[in-house]
């Protein structure tokens, strides 16, 4: 088991160094480069550069070396945590990131425990009175979860918080605490904007996890050792909750490997939607303006929680069902 | 398989009507062992309702999509400033108790004396009578042919019928609502086809030859998927040049939503071949001496194709709200171009939507082609496997 684990551990760095690759090629698609778009900008506001400081900035950001001289050298600084400096920003990319990393996880976090709050309850129960109105019912917001775009969500409940409440329900701090240093006022604060993203991120998640588990638990229910377990007088609770449900659990752990990037990349478009102070709008920008080292940062970050993600599912999956084996593992 | 109801044992009818009833059940029965696979598949899908409804909901939607010029009322990008947030309009046919051919009432426009807003009111003095194929603003249907019949509309240049609203430059919501639906449905469609053109062809041959050529595949696939897909999405669209026109940019796009989506068709593939090439009748049809070709097209790809088309139809709803995402952060189709997700741009702004909640309508539109889509490919999946339960 534990060299199952040490393997998988060990083919992640390939994993991510080929994703590393990807990232910086696809930063480097757009065509044309920062220095093009920000000389644009200057052009459009009247102001001519001369050609040497065009010069010193092309020698500056090394735009003037080959592209697999470029991707070393951003790969070789990127292993020592130095990412680059953003061009929009002016200021280093891991700082920039920092700053909005520990948000962001946060809200992906509370949004997959909300995921797995609503779906535990609400999936054992329609399953075990399949067909009766609390199932209809679930099954009907289930599959409104799944057929709302979440930016719709998102935009519904802002519209709803402004005309009939008259607050603005986007944003993560009320506007006397975006400046303020961290303490527990601000934290307070915090948890008051945090379940909007909560609810809008976990509800697509919600709706598909019920729907499987649902499934797999309704499968489980009529297999003949329930019966048996029955018949032997088993209480009804202690069944449930020994056995079939533990099995039916799978895609909660299965789904944990993409549920964690999908809710930090699917927060982009949420973000942007309710101006929540993640890495989202962060990476909109910087396609945008082709802020290549910040873009290509964020692509990898959130292609090592994906990496990471299905790591941790994986292991998860054959703690909780251990007729899961892997390779000779 | 219940479609054909087992002889049921009448107890009391009288003896030729039980006869018969047996009889209709024995060709019931007989039918069903000679119905074609095809036959059998109906049988199961017609029972499904919802995906009967969801069908429906879908046809309807692409052929308003075909027939768009007909159907809008007004051009899309028709603005007036003076229609600016105009409310929807409703379509009436009772007027001071008497029922009447449909109608719509003047709006009048007056200022907020606070806030300088423009303020609409119902006229009811005004009316305007809603008529059928009348002839409106010119267009050219699929670019080919020329004309200016529309389904309904207003004859009086005075008036103006908008079911949905109009946006912030007077533009028709409704008009622009139909026009959308054409991008945004057929992206779906023809990102699926390429997708699926690309998976069950590098699947097919990752399955069924295996070996280097599978783990070579295998890990190409596991590669693209590491990397999480709408920010994946957003660098390449953001790698479309801004100068391309509206048809470039639509073609780029759909190749970038195809070159994820065919990476889990490809897995679907891939496995059903897997387990196919080990079943007797293929390892009979290789004893017996038919080609590889004939063994891969005649026998194995109807096993799962069935099954393939049901994902497809699954599929297709997510590449409507990818697409939708991506226009809407603006990285998708772009602005002179009219798809669902473009308009819902406009309602980005939050004092827009608040002053004109109608904005939000092409959202509808997406949910409800996403549920139609799903319910379809419920029904789909399960018609597709008519020999299970």
């Amino acid at each position: 088991m534990l060299q199952y684990f040490l393997r998988r551990l060990v083919l992640t760095i390939p994993t991510l160094l080929v994703v590393s690759v990807i990232s910086f090629t696809l930063i480097q698609l757009p065509p044309g480069d920062y220095l093009t778009s920000y000389m644009a900008a200057r052009a459009a506001q009247g102001e001519m550069m001369d050609q040497a400081a065009i010069d010193a900035m092309t020698r500056q950001y090394g735009l003037d070396q080959p592209m697999y001289m470029q991707y070393l050298r951003w790969l070789g600084k990127a292993v020592r945590g130095d990412f680059g400096q953003s061009f929009l920003w002016n200021r280093p990319v891991s700082e920039l990131i920092w700053e909005r990393l520990g948000l962001t996880v946060a809200i992906s976090l509370a949004a997959l425990l909300f995921v797995w709050a609503v779906a535990f309850p609400v999936s054992v129960y329609a399953a075990t009175h399949q067909y009766s109105f609390g199932d209809h019912l679930f099954s009907f917001f289930g599959f409104i979860g799944l057929g709302f775009p979440d930016f719709m969500v998102a935009l519904i409940l802002l519209w709803i918080g402004y005309r009939y409440f008259d607050t603005n329900l986007g944003g993560l701090f009320s506007d006397a605490f975006i400046e303020a240093p961290w303490g527990w006022p601000k934290f307070l604060d915090m948890l008051k904007h945090l379940w909007v993203p909560m609810v809008v991120l976990g509800m697509g998640g919600t709706a598909g996890l019920i729907r499987t588990t649902r499934a797999n638990l309704l499968d489980e229910l009529h297999k003949p050792y329930v019966t048996t377990a029955r018949a032997k007088g088993l209480t009804e609770t202690k069944l449930l909750f020994k056995y079939p449900v533990r099995v039916a659990l799978k895609p909660f752990f299965a789904t944990l490997g993409w549920q964690l990037p999908n809710l930090v990349s699917g927060a982009t478009v949420i973000a942007v939607v309710l101006s929540l102070p993640t890495t989202g709008p962060l990476y909109l920008q910087a396609l945008l303006t082709q802020d290549m080292f910040l873009a290509g940062t964020i692509v990898m970050m959130l292609s090592a929680l994906t990496v990471i993600g299905t790591l941790l599912s994986d292991i998860l999956l054959v703690l909780v069902d251990p007729r899961i084996r892997y390779g000779g593992g | 398989m219940t479609e054909p109801r087992t002889p049921s044992v009448a107890a009391s009818p009288s003896e030729p009507s039980a006869r018969a009833q047996r009889e209709s059940a024995q060709t019931a029965e007989d039918k069903i062992f000679v119905a074609s696979q095809g036959q059998l598949m109906w049988w199961r899908f017609r029972k499904h309702k919802p995906a009967i409804v969801g069908g429906i909901i879908v046809i309807l939607v692409y052929l308003v999509a075909l027939f768009c010029e007909f159907l809008a009322p007004y051009d899309p990008v028709k603005y007036d400033q003076k229609d600016t947030y105009a409310p929807p309009q409703r379509i009436r046919i009772v007027d001071q108790g008497k029922v009447q051919s449909p109608f719509v009432y003047g709006l009048t426009q007056s200022r907020d004396p606070v806030s300088y807003r423009m303020m609409f009111q119902v006229d009811q003095g005004k009316k305007y009578p809603v008529r059928f194929f009348v002839r409106g603003s010119a267009y050219k249907m699929w670019g080919l042919f020329e004309g200016d019949l529309h389904l309904f509309g207003i004859d009086d240049p005075e008036g103006s019928i908008h079911l949905l609203g109009a946006d912030r430059m007077g533009r028709d919501v409704f008009s622009r609502l139909v026009y959308g639906a054409r991008v945004s449905m057929s992206i779906g469609l023809v990102g699926v086809i390429l997708s699926f053109v690309l998976g069950i062809t590098i699947g097919g041959f990752s399955g069924y030859y295996g070996g280097a050529l599978d783990t070579v595949v295998q890990r190409i696939i596991e590669f693209i998927r590491s990397v999480p897909s709408i920010p994946l999405w957003m660098a390449l669209s953001a790698a479309l040049p801004v100068d391309w026109p509206p048809t470039k940019i639509y073609f780029g796009i759909t190749v970038v939503l195809s070159l994820i989506g065919w990476t889990w068709l490809a897995r679907v593939v891939r496995s059903q071949f897997l387990s196919i090439r080990e079943e007797d009748y293929v390892m009979a049809a290789r004893l017996s001496g038919t080609g590889e070709v004939r063994i891969i097209y005649r026998h194995m790809v109807p096993a799962f194709m069935s099954y393939i088309i049901a994902q497809m139809s699954l599929s297709i709803p997510n590449m409507i709200l990818s697409e939708t995402s991506l226009s809407f952060l603006g990285l998708g189709i772009r602005a002179p171009a009219i798809s669902w997700g473009v308009l819902l741009q406009e309602a980005q702004n939050l004092r827009a939507v608040a002053l004109a909640p109608w904005l939000l309508a092409p959202g509808l539109a997406v949910v409800l082609i996403v549920l139609a889509f799903n319910f379809l490919g419920d029904g789909l999946r399960d018609a597709a496997d008519p020999y299970s339960r």
